[in-house]
């Protein structure tokens, strides 16, 4: 049984480039791995070695100079081993015949008393070629990027006497992974991001504001940073800045809130898309593993997960970093809980198939379910509609930053920049909002869904158990009812 | 097994040797540190996953004149060094000049200093990890109320690195920690599910909370949190528990960062010297406690540090300086270009009770969510759960949020007298009587 598994195995993947040979520079062979993780694997139900050369290139410019050039190398190897639902995990950044043994003996004494059931090192194989395997560092020489950053750095203080500070950053990060199943199937990928990031502070009397804005996704560089997209990221951090120059203190409570389309979906991959990740599901510590089938919200509401999205987004990969193929998940059809996002640990604890969910940050980190781009699919109202319909409460049209709480699902955002709605019209800015509620609470409370679907503009990062991935999300406009923190009453 | 110093010592001095003797560097820094940690983590009475790491890591600034670079690379082999450093040059060459940009002055770094008992030698296997784990989920599971674990997990880290500079400055030492902590789920009675957690962080094992104990409080915590109610928005008094009321210290370190100084992005920019909490505010910084993990010696510029008052009798006496923003503000670097090491209030006049008593109705907040206030543009807002007490009666709740301002909650500050170290900063139970807005229903 777990000897034709590997033989129908057998076969090199054909996606492999070698663009990195991880055992030219090594007394480790390519043989000699893949037989220490056969003999290690072979024993235990699933698992695989995960291999990584990545390099990111960073400049920042602060305070009308260059503050930062650097330059980091992140290489290693880690080899996974599961039995049943225990995982073990031992990684390094030598990648060396003794790392190997010593990574293959930690991990067999931690699994030593338990049995596996069935080795599958079967993979769903990808045929997705969703980037270009360019280098994102060399597209643009060290001082055509210094250039802009200053010509950045002028641009934003031209534009009003208030502008106080400037930071701006470029960073762009190649990066080449290999997977090697037991049995001998290798795949690899490489991995570009490219990502601009403006920051500004503005000061009137004793009155500070900031304003932030990127873009950013596996692209190649011109096609983010050319100047009417540099502009467009600068023009926002702009507004946002100058905006709260003038805002009021906002009000706290229970209220209406209009959410813009686009980053917004922030609230959607906090309040609901990390519930939704199957880990939680076979814990049984997510608040609606028990709520496959039902109605979890109004019909409006249709939830995607799609890793294989095109067109550069952050969140896609041509296959996760266990090799599953990624794919278009329907999380919540009309209204209904109907799937979760799975990794292959998850996916068989649950009975279910993998996603193409299982991510990880680095060769450090073993894989686990994580969102990939996450958006709600559009209604038909339009935003003009939903303010009009508020008689009080506040159009949101810059969210910060959120977080959640698994178990109960409460979650809490910063509200970067808002206005006040009374009586269907759009009033004065607020500032120094946070919004909170419970994920079950809100898909529920979202009343109107908009008809202007956008993703965001490339610049999501995620953290879970202590790991950071890149993420795209998105949202039509939304009205929803929540409680939103000020500090007036 | 940790490198020893003497192979760290020369990874590092052949770094520096090549910077500076064939590629043309003026200056340079180089860190080497290896770290070896092993983390389990426990659920449902068994062992849920392993995790080993051992790293060697090599970080390089170097200077040109008035250029300045750096580079970090997962040491592979002498050739990718090479190709690392020869790569770090080619920048650094290209990279702006900027007048602030050189070694902190030699005075300023460290000489000779104290053993601070920074490295435990002991090791904790696996079998030990599950041990400790195994025991706070009986203790935890005795609680009626508590219904699983949802993540419990221990780790043994221990790192040991060399740094070194062109000024001829080497010097590292070797640090451990032991870390521990469970995160709980509570249900009782057809009540929702609700979680928290305890966890505790030593640099020497026999200095860790006791099993039992920390199973036990994590287990009260989730406990008191069953049945949460909403409440209406209003104004009211705020307590914050030492675990949270220690963010207090994060977003005041934030604040009075060189570089928001420098760059004037701090909402504290005019205040040095001049009162920003009520006169009976001490805040202390002290890099030297032994046997303390969040202790410093030098930092990672190699400046030396020493215990050093941020606010005295409510003024701002302090910043938290490194060489590039102290000369930038004409100041001396203080030793904390890496941050912060053990920083608290000293402890205020009054009980907890005492403070308790002479209030009829106050919120004690005991998880926030979100940030813990905006540096730059003072606005303090976040989401929050706790108890709320009136006339000796209290019941838990939850899905509010505070709103206020940095600059009153500051000056609004009265510290109780139950401080205790356990984190990198430490404060007493906090209250906040005036100048905070709940939101709720």
């Amino acid at each position: 049984m777990q000897k034709s598994a590997i033989e129908l195995n057998n076969i090199k993947s054909k996606y492999i480039k070698y663009m990195s040979d991880f055992f030219k520079n090594s007394d480790l062979t390519r043989n000699q791995a893949e037989t220490i993780i056969n003999d290690t694997l072979i024993t235990k139900d699933d698992g695989e070695l995960y291999l990584q050369d990545s390099v990111v290139e960073s400049i920042t410019l602060d305070d009308g100079k260059i503050k930062n050039t650097s330059y980091a190398k992140k290489y290693g190897m880690g080899l996974r081993g599961v039995v049943d639902d225990v995982v073990a995990y031992s990684h390094t950044n030598s990648v060396s015949k003794q790392s190997l043994l010593d990574a293959s003996e930690n991990i067999n004494s931690t699994l030593k008393n338990f049995k596996s059931k069935h080795h599958d090192n079967s993979i769903r194989r990808s045929n997705e070629n969703l980037y270009t395997n360019h280098n994102p560092i060399n597209a643009k020489s060290l001082k055509e990027k210094i250039q802009l950053l200053h010509q950045v750095d002028q641009y934003l203080r031209s534009k009003s006497p208030l502008v106080k500070q400037v930071t701006a950053s470029i960073t762009a990060e190649k990066k080449f992974i290999e997977i090697v199943k037991s049995g001998g199937a290798t795949f690899s990928d490489s991995q570009p991001t490219t990502s601009f990031r403006a920051s500004i502070m503005m000061k009137n009397g004793s009155k500070n504001t900031q304003g932030s804005y990127a873009n950013g996704g596996r692209f190649l560089f011109d096609e983010y940073i050319n100047e009417s997209n540099w502009k467009k990221v600068c023009d926002e951090a702009f507004r946002q800045a100058e905006n709260n120059l003038d805002a009021r203190k906002a009000p706290a409570g229970q209220m209406d809130v209009v959410l813009n389309n686009g980053w917004s979906g922030v609230l959607l991959h906090e309040a609901v898309g990390h519930t939704l990740e199957g880990d939680f599901l076979y814990k049984k510590s997510t608040l609606f593993h028990d709520k496959i089938g039902e109605q979890i919200a109004n019909d409006q509401i249709t939830v995607i997960d799609q890793g294989n999205y095109n067109g550069g987004r952050r969140g896609s990969l041509n296959f996760d970093d266990e090799a599953e193929k990624t794919q278009r998940n329907i999380l919540i059809d009309k209204g209904k809980l109907v799937g979760f996002m799975h990794d292959r640990l998850s996916a068989r604890l649950t009975s279910n198939k993998p996603t193409g969910n299982g991510r990880r940050q680095s060769y450090q980190h073993a894989p686990m379910p994580r969102m990939t781009n996450t958006f709600m699919m559009n209604g038909k109202y339009s935003r003009e509609e939903m303010i009009k319909s508020v008689k009080k409460g506040i159009y949101v049209d810059a969210l910060g930053g959120g977080s959640v709480d698994i178990v109960s699902g409460q979650f809490n955002f910063t509200v970067s920049n808002a206005r006040l709605i009374e009586n269907g019209e759009l009033k004065e800015n607020v500032e120094g909002a946070t919004l909170i509620g419970s994920g079950s609470d809100v898909i529920k409370n979202i009343s109107m869904v908009g008809n202007d679907l956008e993703l965001d503009n490339g610049f999501g990062m995620c953290g879970k158990s202590g790991q950071t991935v890149q993420v795209g999300l998105g949202i039509p406009s939304c009205k929803v009812a929540m409680t939103v923190g000020g500090s007036k009453v | 097994m940790l490198k020893n110093k003497k192979f760290l010592e020369e990874q590092a001095s052949y770094c520096v040797d090549r910077l500076i003797n064939k590629l043309g560097a003026t200056d340079c820094e180089v860190v080497v540190a290896n770290a070896v940690s092993e983390t389990i983590e426990f659920r449902n009475k068994k062992i849920e996953s392993s995790d080993r790491s051992d790293t060697l890591a090599i970080g390089v600034t170097s200077y040109i004149g008035k250029r300045k670079s750096s580079t970090s690379l997962s040491y592979i082999d002498k050739k990718n060094t090479d190709m690392m450093l020869e790569k770090v040059i080619e920048v650094t060459k290209i990279t702006p000049e900027d007048q602030f940009n050189e070694l902190p002055d030699k005075e300023l770094l460290i000489k000779d200093y104290d053993d601070l008992l920074l490295f435990d030698e002991s090791e904790i296997n696996n079998q030990e990890k599950i041990k400790y784990l195994k025991e706070v989920e009986e203790e935890a599971l005795s609680n009626d109320g508590i219904i699983k674990t949802n993540s419990s997990s221990f780790s043994q880290s221990k790192t040991n690195f060399i740094f070194q500079n062109s000024l001829g400055l080497s010097t590292g030492y070797k640090n451990s920690s032991f870390s521990y902590y469970t995160d709980l789920l509570a249900k009782k009675n057809g009540s929702g599910t609700e979680r928290d957690y305890e966890y505790d962080s030593k640099a020497f094992i026999n200095e860790l909370m006791k099993p039992n104990e920390l199973g036990k409080i994590a287990a009260e915590r989730a406990i008191r949190k069953l049945n949460p109610k909403k409440i209406k928005t209003q104004s009211i008094p705020i307590m914050f528990e030492p675990r949270i009321a220690n963010s207090l210290l994060s977003t005041l370190s934030s604040a009075i960062s060189g570089s928001s100084f420098a760059r004037g992005t701090s909402f504290l920019k005019e205040k040095l010297n001049k009162k920003i909490f009520s006169n009976d505010i001490d805040i202390i910084d002290d890099p030297r406690i032994k046997k303390s993990m969040y202790s410093k010696p030098f930092d990672d510029e190699g400046v030396s540090s020493e215990k050093i008052y941020l606010v005295k009798d409510g003024v701002l006496k302090n910043l938290k300086l490194g060489s590039y923003y102290s000369k930038m503000l004409n100041m001396k670097s203080n030793g904390r270009s890496s941050g912060l090491t053990n920083t608290y209030f000293t402890n205020g006049k009054k009980s907890c009770e005492e403070l308790k008593k002479s209030l009829s109705k106050y919120i004690l907040v005991t998880e926030t969510m979100g940030g813990f206030g905006n540096t730059t543009t003072g606005e303090f807002s976040c989401g929050a759960a706790g108890v709320y007490y009136e006339n000796g009666d209290s019941y838990s709740i939850n899905n509010f949020t505070l709103g206020g301002k940095l600059e009153d909650m500051f000056m609004n500050l009265v510290l109780a007298d139950d401080l205790k170290f356990k984190y990198s900063k430490n404060s007493p139970t906090a209250l906040i009587q005036e100048g905070l807005i709940v939101g709720g229903q």
